[in-house]
């Protein structure tokens, strides 16, 4: 009962402020709607025994994504006045399609049944007296171990993709160049200037 | 007798194509055209020469021969060969084609001297007689019909000389188009001939026509006797060639001709191929009494068809075009009869005195620098008096003015004998025709008459400039027309006896076939007297009252004309049929070509083939490129609708 | 009543279709696309964790967080992206942005 009345609740608000994403007229009333959206999605986790990974949107989605999200609204000068509503010309068509897609989805999501032989098929059966986070990463360090080192190199490549895009070669930064200093010769280097006594340089 | 035949025939072809020679070999100027004038005039008179030597072993020694040159068509049981079948039937259209044929040939070497285009006419006149020739020298039905379609060309070429006119364009391709229409009759005639007989040799079917002369055969939805069936149809060709009622409208239009033209083509021999036809055909139509009693009722329709046109026309080329057409009807009427001999009698006689009649109003209108219309002329009886007096000697030999028993000018003969055999035939058909003949008859005198005093007598009416400078022809235009006057006078009483009098038999002997029964020549001879004079009596009627409307009393035609106005004026134009072909073929052709042109080939085949094909291509490319909007959104819902699509394909597909 | 799978996955369902609707009917600016694929991601993962708690098997979790990694670098990238752009051109609106027009 109380576990129903935890899943409407969440998967109301939730729903409901992922249309508000969509719909929100100010793009950080968007990211703020979107930050609430994570938060309902990571409770719908917890309900499923997945704390781990509720934790993980927590932190990862809310804390980095949501937020490197909202630097860039803030960063970027929206002129909000010129915002233009194209809304409402596409919304019979896109709705039409949308809704399509919903119906077939929810037909193919509510007639799911399950293969009886589906309970010997199951790659990593989860033991009950395990803590989720500890059966976690039992699995992910040891069998899937090389998906584990992709993803950071997923992310690594992100990051250096992120900045290579946006480094800006500011001018008039000064900077070391080690290699020319050191390739520096005595000829280039040093002048000798001679210079009469009790007079400036 | 081989060469000589062989080269009454080839000759005028020969003529033909010297006459360009030069100029494909290069030369230019006057020696060109006196070379064209001389050398065709030169072959086809060569021609008559030799014609008229054939004439005399053939037909007056009874040696008719055939000689096959080569073999043309042997496709199967289809077979046809060039040949020159030489009998008197033969014969004697050789000598009157190539006799006129020279004649018109000199005759143009004055009225055409100043045309800019001289070895074309001279060599279309030699094509044409080349044409002509073949065609009464055909031994089976194939060389026939190239001879008929030959002369059809030619007809269309000459017609058609000036074509920088825009009537005279018109004129010859509506010439070509009504001879069409008979053409196709004509064809299908021989279709069925071969269908019948397995050959289309005249021997073979002639000797083969009396055994099948009661066998049906079936056409279109009905099943009728073949032989009516296959003579009707190929009568429906010589009414289109001979412009018989029903499909003449082309022979006055084909007056935008030069004159020499019409008197050769469209009075003397293009338009007789038709009676020389059912001539041939003679032993096929005695079977088919029913075709031959349509083709007298046709000629006489035809008779008195255009005597009525021809008495209020004021073309003077006109006039005598509907004498020609109403002559000819006599002539279908005398075959459709069974008196063959003297519808070919009169074929002779009537190419005389019509080509004189021809050439001797070319003289007068060469006098007038080209005046045709005869209600400007009036009076050039002194200034052009030979002229005069060889039209004068035309008409009396057309309306058959003679003394019986004593003398009589040509048509007197030829035309008498065949409203004689008419009447002495004592059938339906005879009998109408006998009454619409001589009502034809008074007709006829009476606008040659009405033609010779509006031209020749009274006060001129036309412009005095061009009355004042009317001078007689040179001699080369006058020698022809003695020519044809002499025949105009003597070739009947000469050829009476041999053609239709008491030789005839031993004349004819296998050209013609008259049965028995049918025989309205022999009982012509024993009408009572009133049956011989009628004619007469009626033409000089004619004479009598175009005396008193022209001379007597001018002014009568003018009230008389208000008076009937309607009668008039259906005269006048040609009993409507002009207008009525106009409304029931012509316009609905045009129409349908027309919405075949602009719907059919433009909407259709051009609409949705090439510039359609083309035009749709563009646009939807143009569409399709739209779908390249730049936007990858765009792009993302169309991979979305791809999606959706799928799935919905698998989940209803089950 | 008991909450099953079927309502989990109706759930994932509703959200993988407001993203996609977000994407389309959105010409405002180009971040709420990607806050929408952002939904859509997270569609992705809830139907992920149903499966996995419905089996019991811990492989949906453990993709789930795969799909997180690289969800959280696709936005970061995607952001770069528009940042640059943005300076360069100026503006974010989304029918401005058709330079591959065909």
């Amino acid at each position: 009962m109380i576990q129903a009345l935890a899943f409407y609740l969440f998967s109301g608000v939730l729903v409901a402020s992922a249309a508000m994403v969509v719909a929100a007229r100010n793009p950080v009333h968007s990211v703020l709607f979107l930050i609430l959206a994570f938060f309902n999605a990571a409770a719908l986790f917890l309900l499923n025994g997945a704390e781990f990974l509720a934790m993980i949107l927590v932190v990862v989605y809310v804390g980095a994504v949501a937020v490197l999200f909202l630097f860039v609204v803030m960063m970027l000068d929206i002129n909000f006045a010129r915002l233009r509503e194209g809304f409402l010309r596409y919304l019979p068509v896109g709705g039409a399609v949308g809704l399509v897609l919903l119906a077939e989805l929810l037909l193919v999501g509510t007639a799911w049944v399950d293969a009886s032989s589906s309970a010997g098929l199951r790659a990593a059966p989860a033991a009950a007296d395990v803590h989720n986070t500890r059966a976690l990463g039992r699995l992910v360090y040891t069998h899937y171990a090389l998906v584990f080192q992709a993803s950071g190199l997923v992310l690594l490549v992100a990051m250096i993709g992120a900045i290579v895009l946006t480094l800006r070669a500011r001018p008039g930064v000064r900077r070391q160049d080690i290699p020319r200093q050191l390739a520096r010769t005595r000829e280039s280097g040093v002048e000798v200037v001679k210079i009469p006594p009790r007079t400036g340089v | 007798m081989q060469t000589l035949a062989f080269l009454a025939v080839f000759l005028p072809l020969l003529g033909c194509a010297l006459a360009g020679a030069p100029i494909l070999a290069g030369a230019r100027g006057h020696g060109v055209d006196r070379w064209a004038q001389v050398s065709t005039s030169a072959c086809v008179a060569i021609a008559a020469l030799c014609s008229v030597a054939l004439f005399w072993t053939v037909a007056l020694n009874h040696q008719p021969r055939s000689f096959e040159l080569f073999t043309w068509i042997d496709s199967g049981a289809f077979e046809a060969s060039w040949a020159i079948k030489l009998d008197a039937l033969s014969a004697t259209m050789l000598c009157v084609v190539t006799i006129v044929s020279t004649c018109v040939h000199v005759y143009s070497i004055g009225y055409m001297g100043h045309d800019p285009a001289i070895p074309r006419f001279m060599s279309y006149l030699s094509l044409f007689t080349f044409f002509m020739l073949m065609l009464v020298t055909a031994d089976n039905f194939v060389q026939m019909f190239f001879g008929w379609e030959g002369v059809g060309l030619a007809s269309y070429l000459l017609i058609g000389f000036w074509y920088d006119r825009e009537s005279a364009n018109a004129a010859s391709i509506k010439a070509f188009v009504v001879n069409r229409v008979g053409d196709f009759g004509l064809a299908l005639g021989i279709f069925g001939v071969f269908l019948m007989f397995g050959s289309v040799h005249f021997d073979t079917v002639f000797q083969a026509a009396p055994a099948k002369a009661g066998e049906t055969i079936s056409f279109l939805w009905f099943e009728g006797h073949a032989l009516t069936i296959l003579c009707l149809l190929l009568f429906v060709g010589a009414m289109g060639k001979s412009a018989q009622l029903g499909l003449h409208t082309w022979l006055p239009d084909a007056m935008e001709g030069p004159t020499p033209v019409s008197a050769l083509i469209h009075a003397a021999t293009m338009v007789t191929a038709g009676v020389f036809m059912v001539a041939r055909l003679s032993p096929m139509f005695e079977l088919a009494p029913a075709a031959l009693h349509v083709v007298c009722i046709v000629g006489a329709l035809t008779a008195i068809f255009a005597a009525s046109v021809g008495l209020v026309q004021n073309d003077i080329k006109r006039v005598i075009a509907y004498s020609t057409c109403s002559q000819l009807g006599y002539m279908f009427f005398a075959a459709g009869v069974s008196a063959y001999s003297a519808a070919i009698f009169h074929l002779m006689t009537h190419a005389f005195f019509k080509a004189l009649l021809f050439l001797g109003s070319g003289s007068v209108i060469h006098a007038l620098e080209g005046e045709q219309d005869m209600r400007r002329m009036g009076g050039l009886g002194p200034k052009i008096r030979i002229t005069y007096w060889l039209m004068m000697v035309g008409s009396l030999a057309l309306a058959g003015i003679g003394i019986p028993f004593v003398f009589g000018f040509a048509g007197f003969y030829s035309k008498d004998i065949i409203l004689e055999s008419a009447f002495a035939a004592h059938s339906g058909p005879g009998a109408f025709a006998f009454w619409l003949g001589i009502a034809a008859a008074a007709m006829t005198a009476f606008y040659s008459w009405r033609l010779l005093f509006m031209t020749f007598s009274g006060q001129p009416r036309g412009d005095h400039h061009a009355h004042e400078h009317a001078h007689e022809s040179p001699a080369v235009m006058l020698v022809p027309l003695y020519v044809l006057a002499f025949g105009a006078i003597f070739a009947g009483v000469a050829g009476y006896a041999y053609f239709v009098g008491d030789h005839r038999a031993e004349f004819w002997g296998a050209a013609i076939k008259v049965l028995p029964e049918n025989d309205s020549v022999e009982h012509a001879h024993h009408v009572p007297v009133w049956v011989k004079v009628l004619p007469l009596v009626a033409s000089v009627a004619g004479i009598g009252m175009s005396w008193g409307l022209y001379i007597r009393n001018p002014e009568v035609p003018a009230r008389l004309a208000e008076r009937f106005q309607g009668l008039y004026r259906f005269l006048l134009n040609k009993w409507w049929f002009d207008e009525l072909y106009d409304r029931l073929f012509v316009k609905p052709s045009f129409g349908l070509g027309m919405a075949f042109w602009k719907k059919g080939d433009g909407a259709v085949i051009d609409g949705l083939g090439a510039d359609g094909l083309a035009a749709n291509t563009l646009a939807a490319a143009r569409r399709v490129s739209a779908l390249q909007t730049g936007y990858v959104y765009h792009y993302a819902f169309a991979m979305l609708i791809g999606v959706v699509a799928f799935a919905t394909w698998y989940l209803v597909r089950g | 009543m008991t909450i099953g799978l079927g309502h989990y996955l109706a759930v994932a369902a509703i959200l993988f279709t407001l993203g996609i609707v977000g994407i389309f009917l959105n010409r405002k600016n180009v971040i709420v696309i990607l806050m929408s694929v952002e939904l859509m991601l997270l569609a992705v993962n809830i139907n992920l964790v149903a499966f996995s708690a419905h089996h019991g098997d811990l492989v949906g979790q453990v993709f789930a967080l795969m799909v997180l990694t690289v969800a959280a670098a696709e936005a970061a990238i995607g952001l770069a992206i528009l940042v640059v752009y943005f300076r360069n051109r100026g503006t974010i609106e989304v029918e401005d942005i058709n330079l591959m027009k065909g």
